[in-house]
């Protein structure tokens, strides 16, 4: 039977990675994430599962690689500074095409920066982040729900598409409490042929990204980014809540996309016309959905909690002329509701 | 009449991209024989680190995770626990493990991982092209040390099976060398202690084995075998500096 509870966002997502089978965790401490390796280290052991905190998150990424290699479903959290340690190994993973979920509560930068809620990692996130020519598949939850749903959902992709998950969070996500169902369904599973187990009855196996002869390396770039434009058409996920007499429409994500209901349910008692668009997954970027309400919308505003990070994905979005405009709060300032609307008025004027 | 000699079974049939009179072949067969000894070779996980040991998945028929540079312990972890009755092993240089990688090897060792490290100690980096390595000998020219390693700019040769013989978490640490027919006897047996006690689950285990880089240390074969033991012996003592008896500690 399903269960209604009140969760904060941490422990709803280490709930979805208990509930999507994961059994191994490894990470590294670091604010504002602690609550995640907190409660798993008492919970993971529990139902039968492997909590290691590593000694640096070089390690935990590595440890997370060889898990995935064995065939586990595997994940670490970590924040910031402990991210971008990460990066090799997450660039080698998608080069191996390993499977795994990495979560990052942000925290503002550059360098050891702030703790307060921030969405300044969306480009190292939605870029690959590493070195190659590779993507993450990034999912930005906007509630404690989604906490939930979208690490269970994560699991899921990383295996369909084996390729590594971030799920792009922050402080108020991680910190926030709110009524959270429990999903009985169980999660998809998929067959890994390909796992590191000893080759019993069958010819060894190998996990490597290393492609030294001639050519071989092309061949398997073009592997991946035809395996990247099968997400895109596949798995995109996106919330429009449209008007279709829009004069304007707003774009936002994670918590973000939260004060941007507020500020939109503001608009629209006092008239104005206003479509609503929240990414949730930032790769594979709704770029089709942008442009199919941009080709009604000449005016788009893009609100984030950064100096301007997603709105360049807004704009290789929309069609042709339509105006895009910007509210950005850097370094852990939030923007409210009445800023927003002050801004959807302006951009009507 | 009775065969006494053969390739292992392990030991895939087939030419290596080794340079003459490297000691990666020789060593790459020690682990062969020790997996056949065992008979673990379809249980068994091999972690390739970077460096010229990286295509160990070409000579040795086992399943092989490749490693980013130095991480092949942390790898090794995390398959070990996803497999934790499967025999698992890393093979590494001296960069690898001496220095890009040695915070994974110490604390892998400190957690008492029950994995097995193989570790070709040849004083240099062989696949960049003969850099130093935190292993290189004072006064060894390399690449980039020129005149010699000085200690005065580049501190000494780190002595790796005696320091991770400190740490509470390891139940064998040994160093070998693989010059000549008496050391490659006492190599094959360290290679064997290592493996055997990894299947009784007692622990972490290390084997440091002393070869022979003739292309970086810009000698023939046969020179470079009298430099491990004229040079590289005395510095980096040959012996097990720690064997624990029992798996006493969990
Ligand atoms: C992060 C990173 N830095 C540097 C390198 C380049 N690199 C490849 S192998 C190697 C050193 C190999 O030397 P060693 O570990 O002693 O092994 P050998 O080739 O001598 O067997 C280096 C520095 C790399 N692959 N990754
Ligand atoms: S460069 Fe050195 S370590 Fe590498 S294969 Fe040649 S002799 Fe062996």
């Amino acid at each position: 039977m399903e269960e209604r509870i009140m969760l904060k966002g941490s422990v709803a997502l280490a709930e979805g990675a208990l509930t999507a089978g994961c059994r191994y965790y490894f990470g590294y401490p670091i604010t504002p994430q602690n609550d995640i390796p907190e409660y798993l280290s008492l919970h993971m052991p529990e139902r039968g599962g492997v909590f290691i905190q590593a000694e640096s998150e070089v390690a935990s990424i590595n440890m997370l690689l060889g898990a995935a290699a064995a065939g586990a479903r595997a994940m670490t959290s970590s924040s910031g500074p402990g991210i971008s340690l990460m990066q090799e190994g997450l660039s080698y993973m998608a080069g191996s095409e390993l499977p795994c979920v990495v979560v990052n509560i942000t925290r503002s930068g550059p360098g050891l920066g702030g703790i307060s809620p921030t969405q300044g990692d969306y480009k190292q996130a939605t870029c690959g982040g590493g070195h190659g020519d590779y993507y993450l598949i990034v999912l930005a939850p906007s509630s404690v729900q989604e906490m939930y749903d979208l690490t269970i959902r994560g699991f899921e992709l990383a295996d369909k598409y084996r390729n590594p998950v971030m799920i792009l969070g922050d402080a108020i996500l991680g910190q926030m409490k709110e009524p959270v169902t429990l999903r009985d369904a169980k999660p998809v599973t998929y067959d890994k042929p390909w796992a590191l187990t000893g080759p019993k009855g069958r010819k060894p196996q190998l996990v490597k990204s290393l492609y030294l002869k001639d050519g071989e390396m092309e061949v398997h770039n073009w592997k991946l980014a035809e395996k990247y434009r099968r997400l895109a058409e596949e798995d995109t996920m996106v919330e429009v809540d449209e008007d279709a007499d829009a004069d304007i429409a707003v774009v936002a994500y994670g918590s973000c996309a939260r004060i941007v209901i507020s500020a939109v349910e503001m608009a629209r008692e006092e008239g104005i016309r206003v479509s609503r668009i929240r990414p949730i997954t930032l790769y594979p970027f709704p770029s089709g959905e942008i442009r199919r309400v941009s080709e009604k919308v000449g005016r788009f505003l893009t609100v984030e909690m950064n100096t301007g990070q997603m709105v360049r994905d807004v704009r290789l979005s929309v069609a042709p002329g339509c105006d895009v405009r910007l509210l950005a709060r850097p370094g852990g300032a939030i923007p409210t509701p009445q800023q927003i609307l002050a801004e959807i008025r302006k951009a009507l004027e | 009449m009775k065969q006494v000699f053969k390739r292992p079974e392990t030991l895939i049939k087939t030419t290596t991209h080794f340079c003459p009179g490297c000691h990666h072949g020789t060593v790459h067969r020690l682990v062969a024989e020790a997996i056949d000894r065992l008979g673990v070779r379809e249980d068994t996980i091999g972690v390739a680190g970077v460096g010229c040991g990286v295509f160990l998945y070409d000579y040795l028929a086992v399943d092989v995770c490749e490693a980013p540079h130095g991480r092949a312990p942390a790898v090794a972890t995390g398959i070990k626990r996803v497999n934790p009755e499967k025999i698992v092993f890393t093979y590494q240089g001296d960069g690898d493990l001496a220095s890009i990688g040695m915070s994974e090897v110490v604390h892998t060792a400190n957690r008492g991982e029950n994995i097995t490290v193989i570790f070709v100690n040849n004083s240099v980096y062989g696949m960049t092209g003969g850099q130093m390595a935190p292993t290189t000998l004072l006064g060894q020219q390399t690449t980039t040390s020129p005149r010699g390693r000085d200690f005065h700019y580049d501190g000494y040769p780190i002595r790796m099976a005696e320091m991770l013989a400190t740490l509470e978490g390891v139940a064998f640490a040994a160093r070998v060398a693989v010059d000549k027919p008496a050391n490659l006897r006492k190599a094959k047996q360290a290679v064997n202690t290592a493996f055997e006690m990894q299947a009784k689950n007692m622990g972490f285990t290390f084997v440091e084995l002393l070869s022979a880089c003739p292309t970086n240390w810009y000698m023939t074969p046969l020179a470079a075998l009298r430099r491990i033991e004229e040079e590289m012996i005395p510095y980096y003592p040959l012996g097990i500096f720690r064997q624990r008896k029992a798996a006493d500690y969990l």
